[in-house]
């Protein structure tokens, strides 16, 4: 068997990359897509305790946490969509209103 | 007796009745208002001053309490009125002379357009004039107190477009305020001694509480003084009066005649148990009330101005009251605040019926022969002027002579001499007001000679009532029966213990009393011949001892100068330090310190607010140290 250690720490660096990406990458839709990566990190590390404790738990939370991914993915691509139709811009530095 | 609230309310109701709806009614209707409410009063006085004369001597007291009006853990004060003959007798004169002044007023401002303003002033300081002498207690009297001081302001500064009269009003107010600052810790004195202030109880328990001679009934008394000096126009806050003839003419006669001034002697008197415990205050009041008289006296040698002599001449006559109060004659004194409320206020009023058949002129350089014009004024003035010269039998003669004989053998000569000097001075200055007025050849201008007349009838009337009160008032202190003494004594030295002395004149022998009368008289004669001989005898008599007597003439006729020492070393140096305080510590120290705690504020804000970028990523960096950092301290804490 694969030593389950190995999962957590690909979930771990899944986790960081998309942390980073979050920070670094100007597009807003390209961070959505890092938060999505952080998430399934999440999922992955959940899944692997579910199997490693032989309880049902971690999984059914998975399908918790698809779920909320989900519904914020949509309601995150609306505002973009929003904001896009005011600023024809989706680069998150130009979105500065709130700047002193 | 229990309709004695409404002695108070007649007057209070006039006010809010002429003050509210005054400028729509017609000016008959405000008159009429005014003098009624007021003649009801006198009426109610009358019959209450008969039901008390019912009961025996020493239960002449009534008092009613109405209502709690402050009540404050241990500290009461009550809203209640006595009624005893003291506060009798000063009812009948307040509204019994208000009540005369009023229907003069009525003529005599006739052609004002504030004429609802003054009855709705004059209202109100009647009723504040008689809350002060019917309180029970010492606070409902500083009520009375500060409400006649108030409407003095507001009738001195009446024609308040004329700046010299608004000066005056507020000079008024300012001056009593020093006065009224040393009764209100006097007040305090006494709550903080006796644990009350209502007058029974304080002068119930004072023999008992205080030491004759101890320090607090000397302060205590002190300060009351202090506040009487301001209000009775005494030296040294006196410099208010003179100025305050700015005002109409019956002003200056009800206020500064016959009324408020006399608070003071009045409040002396009424607390005269404590000012016996006190040799050395009245001591104090002896010597400023005499010292008064005589300076006082001297000033009005020198006037020019028909109401300034009458004003000077009372805080001279207010000064004798103080002397009486002073030597232990308290009756004395408050028989001779009768007779002076009954000729000065006709002195007063016949100058306003002089200066209003002259159309305004108030310069006795610029009268002169008005006998022919005006015999009814002249012949009332004639009879004020005896009265208060001293001749017998009119009334200032006997409350005068009293003063004096008492002076003599209660206090000393000293105190006597200065009473005889200043009574001479009074008798000469007075007599040179009436003959500069009245006799010898007119020095009226032409067009003002043209249309002298006598005054109508509303104004000779109350000069011929007060004409009649001056001849017969005397006899109410007629010596060896004096009826006036034996009200009164009860209210002397507590009644029922102490001592009911309070200025009979039992212990003085026949012989010294008809010796001091004639001295009296003939120092009164003096007086009127020395006037007789320098304005009719020898008219230019006056101008030549002026010549001789140049610096002396100069101090005098410039009244000392107090008003000019006043003003540079007390109100200049206030007006400054008020400059200063407002310029320097109120806009640059107090402004500059809460101004420089918001810029405080806004330097940090600056520094704060370099955390709002406005970026994104810089939010998002945010909270993922955030995390981390929570992460971090929960391993390291387990």
């Amino acid at each position: 068997m694969i030593p389950l250690t190995w999962y957590l720490i690909l979930s771990g660096v899944l986790f960081s990359i998309g942390a980073v990406g979050v920070l670094i990458r100007r597009n807003a839709i390209v961070i959505f897509m890092c938060i999505e990566l952080m998430l399934n990190a999440v999922n992955l590390a959940f899944v692997t305790f579910s199997r490693q404790l032989n309880s049902m738990d971690g999984q059914i939370f998975v399908f918790f946490i698809m779920t909320v991914a989900a519904a914020e993915a949509v309601v995150g691509l609306a505002i973009i969509i929003a904001i896009y139709r005011n600023k024809a811009t989706v680069n998150v530095d130009d979105i500065n209103l709130m700047k002193w | 007796m229990d309709l004695i609230g409404y002695v108070l309310l007649f007057p209070l109701a006039g006010t809010v009745i002429n003050g509210l709806l005054g400028k729509k009614l017609s000016k008959s209707v405000v008159g009429i208002i005014g003098c009624t409410t007021i003649g009801i009063s006198f009426i109610l006085s009358f019959f209450i001053f008969i039901d008390l004369l019912k009961l025996a001597p020493e239960h002449r007291v009534f008092e009613k309490d109405y209502f709690t009006w402050i009540g404050s853990g241990t500290f009461e004060a009550i809203a209640g009125l006595q009624v005893d003959p003291l506060s009798v007798v000063m009812i009948l004169v307040v509204s019994g002379v208000g009540f005369l002044i009023h229907v003069y007023s009525v003529g005599y401002m006739h052609d004002d357009d504030g004429y609802y303003r003054y009855f709705t002033y004059l209202n109100l300081f009647t009723f504040s004039m008689l809350l002060l002498v019917l309180a029970n207690n010492f606070l409902l009297m500083f009520i009375g107190w500060e409400g006649v001081g108030l409407c003095s302001y507001l009738l001195i500064g009446f024609w308040f477009e004329k700046k010299s009269a608004s000066d005056a009003g507020m000079k008024a107010f300012i001056v009593n305020r020093i006065g009224d600052f040393g009764f209100i810790l006097a007040i305090m004195l006494v709550f903080v001694t006796f644990k009350t202030i209502d007058f029974t109880e304080v002068f119930h328990a004072a023999p008992e509480h205080l030491q004759m001679g101890s320090f607090v009934a000397t302060m205590i008394t002190l300060l009351l003084f202090v506040g009487a000096v301001g209000k009775s126009a005494q030296i040294p806050l006196y410099t208010w009066l003179p100025d305050a003839m700015e005002g109409p003419t019956p002003v200056s006669a009800l206020i500064h005649a016959a009324t408020m001034v006399t608070a003071g002697v009045y409040m002396v008197v009424r607390c005269n148990v404590l000012y016996t415990l006190s040799p050395f205050s009245l001591t104090v009041v002896a010597v400023i009330g005499g010292v008064t008289a005589l300076f006082a006296a001297t000033i009005g040698l020198a006037q020019n101005d028909i109401k300034r002599v009458l004003a000077y001449s009372t805080v001279s006559q207010i000064g004798y009251m103080f002397l009486a109060c002073g030597v232990g004659a308290y009756i004395t004194g408050i028989f001779h605040l009768v007779t002076h409320a009954f000729f000065k206020a006709l002195l007063f009023l016949g100058s306003g019926s002089v200066i209003h058949g002259l159309g305004g002129e108030q310069d006795m350089r610029k009268m002169g022969g008005l006998k022919k014009y005006m015999p009814t004024t002249y012949n009332t003035f004639l009879i004020g002027t005896l009265a208060i010269a001293g001749i017998p039998p009119f009334a200032g003669f006997f409350s005068k002579d009293e003063i004096l004989l008492e002076a003599f053998t209660k206090g000393s000569l000293l105190f006597w001499a200065l009473g005889a000097f200043a009574a001479l001075l009074t008798a000469f200055y007075m007599f040179r007001l009436l003959f500069m007025t009245f006799h010898g050849k007119s020095n009226m201008a032409k067009h003002v000679e043209e249309h002298v007349h006598e005054s109508p009838m509303s104004i000779l009337i109350p000069l011929l009532v007060l004409a009649l009160l001056s001849i017969l008032g005397g006899f109410i202190g007629f010596p060896a029966a004096s009826a006036i003494n034996s009200f009164l004594a009860p209210v002397i030295g507590g009644g029922h213990h102490g001592m009911a002395d309070g200025g009979s004149l039992h212990h003085v022998s026949n012989s010294l009393m008809f010796s001091m009368m004639g001295i009296s008289t003939g120092i009164a004669v003096a007086g009127i011949l020395l006037a007789y001989l320098m304005y009719i005898k020898q008219p230019d008599l006056p101008a030549k001892i002026v010549g001789r007597f140049k610096l002396i003439y100069t101090i005098i006729y410039n009244k000392y100068y107090v008003d000019e020492i006043y003003d540079a070393t007390i109100v200049k140096p206030t007006v400054k330090t008020s400059f200063i305080l407002w310029k320097v510590v109120d806009v640059k120290i107090i402004d500059g310190f809460v101004n420089a705690v918001a810029r405080i504020v806004e330097l940090k804000a600056e520094v704060l607010k370099l955390f709002q970028t406005g970026y994104v990523r810089n939010y998002a960096l945010s909270i993922l140290l955030g995390g981390v950092i929570i992460i971090v301290c929960s391993l390291i804490l387990l």
